[in-house]
């Protein structure tokens, strides 16, 4: 870990096993990620990486182990919870609201952020809550007489989402249909869509997939002006090698769904490990 | 600004001069359109295909006559109840159906809304059975109808254009990607159920009130279908396309009402020719002041 990074764990994934009827896709998974980290996870076709996103943010649930969070066993939070506690993610295949206007898809989760706020100075109660951001938030009654706090909050979402388009280098193509935007753009959209909802950790599922290299560059550039400027930490599941081992100072290699080395980008070149199960036996990158 | 369109709308609706059967036209017209509102809510923008809503509007519908002829309850909280009751009944039936998505809920729907038509035919103590339940007093006027109408429109549109909107858009679109946004989506859908299942009901209590009479074979599988076969003609994903597609089955089928016989006819051609001609309904999933120019997306001014 760099001296910059603080030592308190963000993340914690305490021997986590997965399985799919007869299949382990994840096997005694454990690591650490600390906050405001950047970090990469590498690994073969099917060694089981988005599996391990999927986990973290709630689309499965373990079939053992357990996943903590600042202190917090979220291990029983469904999709629709983690965004409270402060976790985002964007898909290997571009999940995008293909229909609504890019800048829609960014109020989408606009409108959702939470607010940390704790409750056991009233209540006693050790478990951190999270309410809708006051901020962000505005009843039924009054968006359907668009009366009282809507406009007000839906100018402040707009205002965010259109910040956050500007960010990653949309801002011009806020009108336009999310599924009919270029490939590239829409992985930026999905980018800028997890940053709406205020996360304090953010997964980004193969960010360079499909990309030719200047535009692997540009979002080189954008991972870690996001990561410096948010102070997000940030967990990057990707297969161009170059771009993790540029980026990311911690490396976490696995393979059939178990992790089979960690470390800064160095060691992991070296480790005979990874070397034989993902850059081959001759110590050269795969071929894509 | 759209606010103050549809009051204008509603305004010269209510007040233009007009002949009996005109009036007529128009009430109907509302009624109409305040159903293919709600389904439009559920099938366009939640993507859940129904095909049993017409029960809704016999659920509303019943209710309201109970309410006024038996127990001589003002027509107003009769509508409402009529509304409520449909409410109640979609959570009923929503709790464990939604948990299906797509196709499965289409075919769930056609058995619920026959089971419902079916318990209106046979509760006969209740609801008079198959042969009717006449004398409804005629509270469903001009003014009332516009009025329900122009009301309901417009919480519908600002609905649509704000937080609500946004939710149903997504976990249609993308039920992972809506899930991770924060959106507990088999909710998200349930409250798509409950507002439309609102309208439905209150639609079918005004059909009531302007017919004198209802009896359950009003509110079949035909009704349904034709419920979402507007919303479609019109373009899934636009409520402007299901008020439009509605006006248009709705004067056409009475254009034609001389030749009773051939009208489904003309109808099935109808909409043949339009999801030919256009496969995406008649407007798609844009809304008709998209098509002005120089107005930017995303539902609100800046």
């Amino acid at each position: 870990m760099t001296a910059t990074v603080n030592d308190r764990p963000l993340l914690e994934l305490d021997s986590v096993d997965m399985f799919f009827g007869g299949v382990q896709a994840v096997r005694s998974m454990s690591f650490v990620i600390r906050d405001s980290e950047l970090a990469g996870i590498i690994g073969p076709n099917g060694a089981g990486k988005t599996t391990v996103f999927n986990l973290i943010s709630g689309v499965y649930s373990p079939s053992r182990g357990s996943i903590w969070f600042r202190e917090q066993d979220i291990t029983p939070l469904s999709a629709y919870q983690v965004n409270r506690v402060g976790i985002a993610r964007t898909f290997q295949n571009l999940r995008l609201f293909g229909r609504s206007s890019a800048l829609e898809n960014v109020m989408t989760a606009a409108q959702n952020r939470y607010r940390y706020s704790f409750h056991e100075n009233m209540f006693g109660n050790l478990s951190p809550c999270y309410r809708p951001d006051p901020d962000y938030y505005c009843g039924f009654v009054e968006s359907a007489l668009h009366m009282g706090r809507w406009a007000g909050r839906e100018k402040k979402i707009r205002d965010k989402s259109m910040e956050l388009l500007d960010r990653v280098g949309l801002a011009d193509r806020a009108g336009q249909a999310a599924g009919t935007l270029p490939y590239g753009m829409q992985r930026r959209l999905e980018i800028a869509r997890a940053l709406a909802l205020d996360p304090k950790l953010l997964l980004l599922d193969e960010p360079a997939a499909g990309m030719n290299p200047e535009e692997v560059e540009a979002l080189n550039v954008l991972i870690t002006g996001v990561h410096r400027d948010f102070h997000l930490t940030t967990l990057v599941i990707e297969h161009h090698m170059d771009l993790i081992m540029a980026i990311c100072p911690h490396i976490i290699c696995v393979n059939f769904g178990a992790k089979i080395a960690e470390g800064p980008p160095e060691e992991i070149r070296s480790d005979p490990g990874v070397l034989s199960a993902y850059l081959g036996d001759d110590g050269k990158e795969e071929t894509e | 600004m759209k606010n103050a369109v549809f009051a204008l709308i509603g305004l010269a609706l209510a007040f233009a001069p007009m002949s009996g059967y005109q009036e007529g036209i128009v009430v109907l017209l509302c009624i109409n359109c305040i159903a293919a509102m709600g389904v439009s809510l559920l099938t366009g923008f939640t993507g859940i295909f129904t095909l049993g809503h017409a029960a809704y509007m016999a659920l509303g519908a019943y209710t309201a006559a109970i309410m006024t002829v038996r127990h001589g309850i003002n027509w107003l909280p009769a509508v409402m109840s009529g509304g409520v009751v449909a409410v109640a009944v979609a959570w009923l039936i929503g709790v464990p159906t939604l948990r299906l998505t797509g196709d499965y809920y289409a075919i769930a729907s056609i058995g619920l809304g026959e089971a419902i038509r079916l318990v209106l035919e046979n509760w006969r103590s209740l609801t008079k059975g198959a042969r009717g339940f006449p004398g409804i007093e005629s509270y469903t006027t001009r003014f009332v109808a516009v009025a329900f109408f122009t009301a309901m429109g417009i919480v519908m549109f600002n609905l649509i254009n704000s937080r609500l909107g946004r939710e149903l858009k997504a976990s249609r679109d993308d039920r992972v990607a809506a899930s991770l946004m924060g959106f507990d989506t088999p909710s998200s859908r349930m409250k798509a159920l409950l507002i439309s299942a609102f309208y439905c009901g209150v639609s079918g209590a005004l059909l009531g009130g302007y017919m004198n009479f209802i009896q359950p074979s009003m509110f079949d599988m035909m009704k349904s279908t034709e419920l979402t076969a507007v919303v479609v003609f019109g373009g899934l994903g636009s409520m402007s396309g299901a008020l439009l597609g509605s006006a248009l089955v709705t004067s056409v089928m009475e254009y034609f009402r001389d030749i009773s016989q051939y009208r489904m006819l003309i109808y099935g051609a109808l909409l043949v020719l339009i999801m030919v001609l256009r496969p995406e309904g008649l407007l798609g999933s844009r809304e008709v002041w998209d098509f002005l120019p120089n107005r930017r997306g995303g539902g609100i001014k800046p």
